[in-house]
């Protein structure tokens, strides 16, 4: 019996196995040759994007060299430009936005993973992440048809009035402001950084929670001391995320803040911002010298989002020691 | 067998009475009364009820082991103690449950202090992602047990008790998530210290452990008695005989016998126990 089945097994062809083996590695391979493609498209398309931008750029960069980053003066008529409004425009805008957004949405996220009903997280959170796909032009149109009433008549005299001794908060009130772009930004990135910060809560394992919770933690004390110190590579990963969005964002910005190539200390008032320039000014730009700066200050948002990015995955290396969630995933 | 359960290391442990002193309240029960009282307890997570009538004290300074099937509630007995079900909606209990004398059930128990005075270590690993010496204070910290200044000789003595100090102490501020598996699991047990417990529930502490670490655990748990009362949840028949005094079998939510660990072993009362213990069931 044996004997008979060695000798079928050895006079048997091959089995059908290594043909299909033959043909999974083929696949194999050139599923792989496809993939590196992908994965090395990106760089060179990138690679592309700065180089053209560059090229695009020359002509001002040739002129005004670095001191277009540190003068202010913006006159397509005599061709001086000076960028360094837009980018102080941008960089504020941003940190207002981050300033309100992320304490809201951080406490909406722990709210929705530690506390609230069980019914009410799951709609909740779909809810708020509805609010990632409204159009940015939706949101500038409603900012000034309600968001800077409220603010011009409501909000803005109030913050004058009881913190009007910060530089932040005096001078005469417009509407279109720094302060109003602020916070349509921080309610367009408050979905983004609820959303990844929701999932990392719900990431930190149960365990950690118990741990806390049996060495005596109130539920509040477990949550700022164990899951949020768990979470924390995640969370600022969240804030990255919201940060890379309110840098570039641009429709409802422009509606928003006003477009005058301006620095003031009042968040009060009207400012710019890299992205709403050149969205504004390059279909009516007057001369090669105008196209030329708006590409420069192209090339320089790309710069600016290349190293606040790099600045805040730093931070997470930093803070992600001793790992928790998200720290791979980053 | 019985010579490798000696413990090997020469433990430092520190008197009792040299820790903080404990405001007068705290004061354990009088000698003699036993640690924890269970009366007439029953527990149901909505319907289904899980423990039925429990009815039995463990004793001071000993090491009680709870047996029993996978699933008869032997964990949800342990987590009933410190109250750790609270935390899941629709549950309900009947009876109470004592520890030194101060019921955990009745109105207005104060649910931080219960859990400062009842550590507990869980089935895994699971230390805080700080350093090992934050994972010890977290407790006294939070809890404010002891100054500031004091923090360090406690975290000391803590990680003494659990025979870890030597093997960490030049790595008190690396983060505890580096340490090896056996190595967390009596850094949870340190933590647990750090609070000053009375009572230490210990749930399967060693199931994801290797031998060697099991063993380390085992033995730690001879030094902790003389201090402390412990109640371990084991489904390791063997770990039950060598490490406890007294063994409650449970099974289906029900305390079936609880008596010495000698007699469970060598000749139980009832008829599920010995199958239990003989290995015919569960
Ligand atoms: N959170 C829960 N919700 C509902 N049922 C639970 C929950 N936890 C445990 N149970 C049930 O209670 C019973 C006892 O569980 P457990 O105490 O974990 O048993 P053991 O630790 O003895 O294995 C099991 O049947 C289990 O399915
Ligand atoms: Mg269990």
């Amino acid at each position: 019996m044996t004997t008979t089945l060695a000798s079928e097994s050895v006079t048997q062809p091959p089995a059908p196995e290594p043909p299909s083996l033959e043909l999974a590695s083929y696949g194999d391979r050139v599923f792989r040759w496809i993939l590196t493609l992908g994965a090395v498209s990106i760089p060179v398309l990138l690679g592309f994007l700065v180089y053209e931008l560059w090229v695009g750029a020359r002509l001002a960069i040739a002129k005004f060299g670095l001191e277009f980053v540190t003068t202010s003066t913006w006159d397509p008529v005599a061709e001086q430009f000076g960028a360094f409004p837009l980018i102080f425009g941008t960089l504020v805008s941003s940190v207002v936005a981050l300033v309100i957004a992320v304490p809201l949405s951080l406490g909406v996220a722990i709210y929705l993973t530690e506390f609230a009903p069980k019914s009410v997280r799951q709609p909740v959170a779909f809810l708020i992440s509805l609010l990632a796909a409204i159009p940015s032009v939706v949101y500038g149109l409603w900012g000034i048809f309600v968001l800077i009433p409220i603010l011009r008549t409501g909000a803005f005299p109030f913050l004058r009035d009881a913190f009007g001794f910060l530089p932040l908060f005096q001078g005469p009130i417009y509407g279109p402001s720094m302060l109003s772009a602020g916070i349509i930004l921080a309610i367009m990135v408050m979905p983004y950084i609820m959303s990844v910060s929701r999932e990392v809560l719900l990431a930190v394992p149960d365990t950690q929670r118990e741990a806390a919770l049996a060495l005596g933690a109130t539920r509040w004390e477990a949550v700022i001391t164990a899951v949020l110190p768990y979470a924390r590579s995640g969370v600022i990963g969240a804030v990255i995320l919201g940060l890379g969005r309110a840098l570039g964002e641009t429709m409802a910005v422009t509606m928003l803040i006003g477009n005058r190539h301006e620095i003031a200390a009042s968040l009060f008032a009207p400012g710019y911002t890299m992205a709403a320039a050149i969205a504004n000014e390059f279909s009516e730009a007057v001369g090669d010298m105008h196209l030329s700066a708006l590409a420069y200050v192209a090339f320089l948002l790309f710069v600016v989002t290349v190293l606040v990015n790099a600045a805040a995955r730093l931070l997470i290396w930093r803070v992600a020691r001793g790992s928790g969630v998200g720290s791979k995933a980053l | 067998m019985s010579a490798t359960m000696k413990p090997k290391i020469s433990f430092v442990t520190t008197p009792r009475a040299t820790l903080a002193p404990r405001p007068p309240s705290a004061q354990p029960a009088e000698r003699g009364a036993p640690a924890v009282d269970v009366r007439r307890f029953s527990f149901a997570y909505g319907e289904r009820r899980v423990l039925r009538n429990l009815e039995f004290s463990i004793e001071r300074k000993a090491v009680t082991a709870i047996i029993g099937p996978s699933g008869c509630g032997k964990s949800t007995f342990l987590r009933s103690i410190n109250r750790l079900n609270d935390l899941i909606a629709a549950t309900t209990h009947e009876g109470d449950i004592l520890v030194e004398g101060r019921s955990v059930y009745a109105q207005g128990t104060d649910l931080v202090a219960l859990r400062q005075r009842v550590g507990m270590v869980f089935q895994r690993p699971n230390p805080f992602p700080k350093s090992v010496f934050d994972n010890v204070a977290y407790g006294p910290g939070l809890n404010r047990l002891v100054p500031k200044r004091d923090l360090p000789d406690l975290v000391e003595r803590c990680l003494r008790q659990a025979a870890l100090w030597d093997e960490v102490k030049d790595r008190l501020e690396e983060p505890a998530t580096g340490l090896s598996g056996g190595q967390q699991q009596r850094l949870c047990i340190a933590r647990a210290l750090g609070n000053q417990p009375e009572l230490l529930l210990m749930d399967e502490p060693c199931s994801a452990l290797d031998p060697i670490a099991t063993q380390r655990v085992e033995e730690l748990l001879f030094e902790l008695k003389r201090e402390y009362t412990i109640v371990i949840v084991t489904h390791n028949m063997q770990q039950a005989a060598r490490v406890s005094d007294f063994t409650g079998f449970f099974d289906r939510g029900e305390l079936v016998e609880f008596d010495d660990t000698e007699r469970i072993f060598t000749s139980p009362a009832h008829e599920r126990t010995e199958a239990y213990i003989t290995g015919r069931f569960g």
